[in-house]
This record gives structure tokens, sequence and C-alpha cells, in this order.
């Protein structure tokens, strides 16, 4: 069994409206010097291991649904041999 | 003329623009599901607002692989009028029929009121009816529809006329040159944010939006009077 971990975040050209809010609520609440929050997705997948070229696989899976290349970057850690 | 109404899992405006079709414009509409694999009968293609699968992961990036996209996509193909609005609008961008993609309101608030559009465009199938400039009311619902698009893609859009709608005087949601409507490149194939099938008749608030309508069936009894 393959983990499959994969981060999605927008990309640093596109505004982050909820990345803006919390930025301003962590100011508020007293903690300094946070200059910037992004807000993300982070996903768990666990695929079955038949041999198959994962990477490429789960390059398609990110291209296709699990992000949106037109504003958003992905990029995943695959962990092999995991018992589940 | 007969029009399809599709109707995925979430869909929540599909009734509102059946019966600005059925009712307003009076032609022909069929409430279509999802899982349909032929829209070969009908002659115009609309996408209706709601929150299909449940907004899950990104606004309509699951419907955008229900089996009768492809259909969508071969209909867009054909030259057939695709319309969605709002949720509609947001699959049409998660398949690719648009250019572009929808984010949080810059608020990050829902907005759910009437606004005001200026028509950018009115040499188009969705749009003739209107005069170039007209300011017209017409209700938003929404959460995500700040449009983005890249510098590049914004150009080409400006370039081709493919803005049609915009909003007039206050943005509600941020979106890029205060889009609130865009079209494919050939014409036929129209996303918008507002809400012009709840705004057909004065009884309930106004009837802006019935030009909409009206432009697409005078277009297609244009086209059909010539073919037939």
């Amino acid at each position: 069994m393959f983990k499959v971990k994969v981060y999605v975040t927008l990309r640093e050209s596109v505004l982050d409206p909820q990345g803006t809010a919390v930025k301003s609520s962590l100011a508020k609440m007293g903690y300094e010097g946070v200059e910037d929050v992004r807000i993300g997705k982070y996903m768990e997948l666990m695929i079955e291991d038949k041999g198959q070229d994962i990477e490429a696989a789960v390059k398609d899976m990110c291209g296709r649904l699990l992000s949106n290349p037109v504003i958003e970057d992905y990029r995943y850690e695959i962990e092999e041999g995991v018992v589940s | 003329m007969k029009f399809a109404v599709i109707v995925f899992p979430g869909s929540n405006c599909d009734v509102d623009m059946y019966h600005a079709i059925k009712d307003e414009l009076k032609e022909e509409a069929e409430y279509v599901w999802h899982d349909t694999e032929s829209l070969e009968d009908y002659d115009g293609i609309l996408l209706p607002g709601g929150f299909s699968f449940g907004d899950y992961l990104r606004t309509g990036s699951i419907a955008r692989f229900s089996p009768v996209m492809r259909e969508v996509e071969k209909a867009a193909k054909a030259g057939k009028p695709v319309f969605g609005v709002c949720n509609g609008f947001q699959i049409l961008l998660e398949a690719g029929l648009l250019p572009g993609a929808m984010h949080r309101n810059e608020s990050l608030k829902f907005i759910c009121r009437h606004v005001e559009l200026k028509v950018e465009n009115n040499e188009t199938m969705f749009t003739s009816a209107y005069e170039k400039g007209e300011v017209i009311s017409i209700p938003v619902a929404h959460g995500e529809g700040n449009y983005y698009c890249d510098e590049e893609t914004l150009a080409i859009l400006e370039q081709n006329g493919q803005i049609v709608f915009t909003y007039n005087g206050e943005n509600p949601n941020g979106s890029v040159r205060n889009i609130a409507g865009i079209m494919n490149e050939k014409g036929n194939v129209l996303g918008m944010m507002p809400h012009p099938e709840r705004a057909v008749d004065p009884l309930l608030g106004g009837a802006d939006g019935l030009k909409l309508f009206q432009s697409i069936l005078k277009q297609w009894r244009e086209s059909h009077a010539v073919n037939a």
C-alpha cells in the first residue's frame, strides 16, 4: 500500500482572502511578526500497490482533480510499503 | 426551442431556470439528471446554480466529471448555446469550457442581493436584446464568485470581447476587472455569477434577466429559419 500525502496551496500570484483574515486575527491576538498566512489543503490517499507508475498516477490526479492549476500549486510525498 | 436544465446532486436553482424558460420565455424545458449520456434532443443547455456535490474540494470540481459533462462539451463544440449561472459558471470553468478559475469572495461573506451589471458586449447570442452599455439589475447569491485569470488570459478576453457583463459601480466579490460574466471565444458558451433566471418577472423584483433568454431564442429562431 502507498500512502500519498498531497499538499495543495494557492499560487503566489493569487490573493488569499482567508489567509489575510487569519493573519489579521493573529495580529489582534498579540502574535507579533506574522508577516503572511496562506491557507491550503492537505489530503491523504491510500493506494493499492499494483506495481503501477505511482508517481505518474498521483501527478495525473493532482492535475485533473485534486488541484486547479489555474490558481493552485501542489506537491506530494509518497510512502511505500504502508500497512493499512 | 427545447432547453435542457442540467440537475446535479446539490443544484438548487434548477426550478428557477425551468420557470424562466417555461413560464416566462414560453419555450420547452426539461430537467436532465447529471448521469444522462445524451443531449442530442436539446437546442440549448442550461447549467443552474446551487452547490453541486456540496462544493466539496472546489466549487464545480466534482460535477465537472459527471457523465453529462461530456455531452455538454459536445454541445459546446457543435455550437449550441451553453449557459451556466453561478455554480453552473463554476462548473464550466472547472471543465475548461471557459478560461480562469473561481475563488472565495474577497469579503469572505456569502452575498445575496441585487447588483447592477453593465452589458459590455451586446453582439452575442446571449445579449443581442440589450443595448451596449445598458445597466441592468440582477440578483447575486454566492460565496465564491471572485473570478480570477492571469493577465495574459485577461488581455485575450478583452481583445475578443469575451467579457460580456461587468459589475457596475461596486464590485461585490473582488473579481478581476469587475468581471461578472464571460463567454468562450466562439461565443456560444456563457458563464455568469448573477442570476438572470431570478429576474424574469416584475412581480418578483425585476425582469431585466428575461432579455438574455429572449436573445438566445431569437438567435436560435434566425439560424433555424436559415437552415430550414
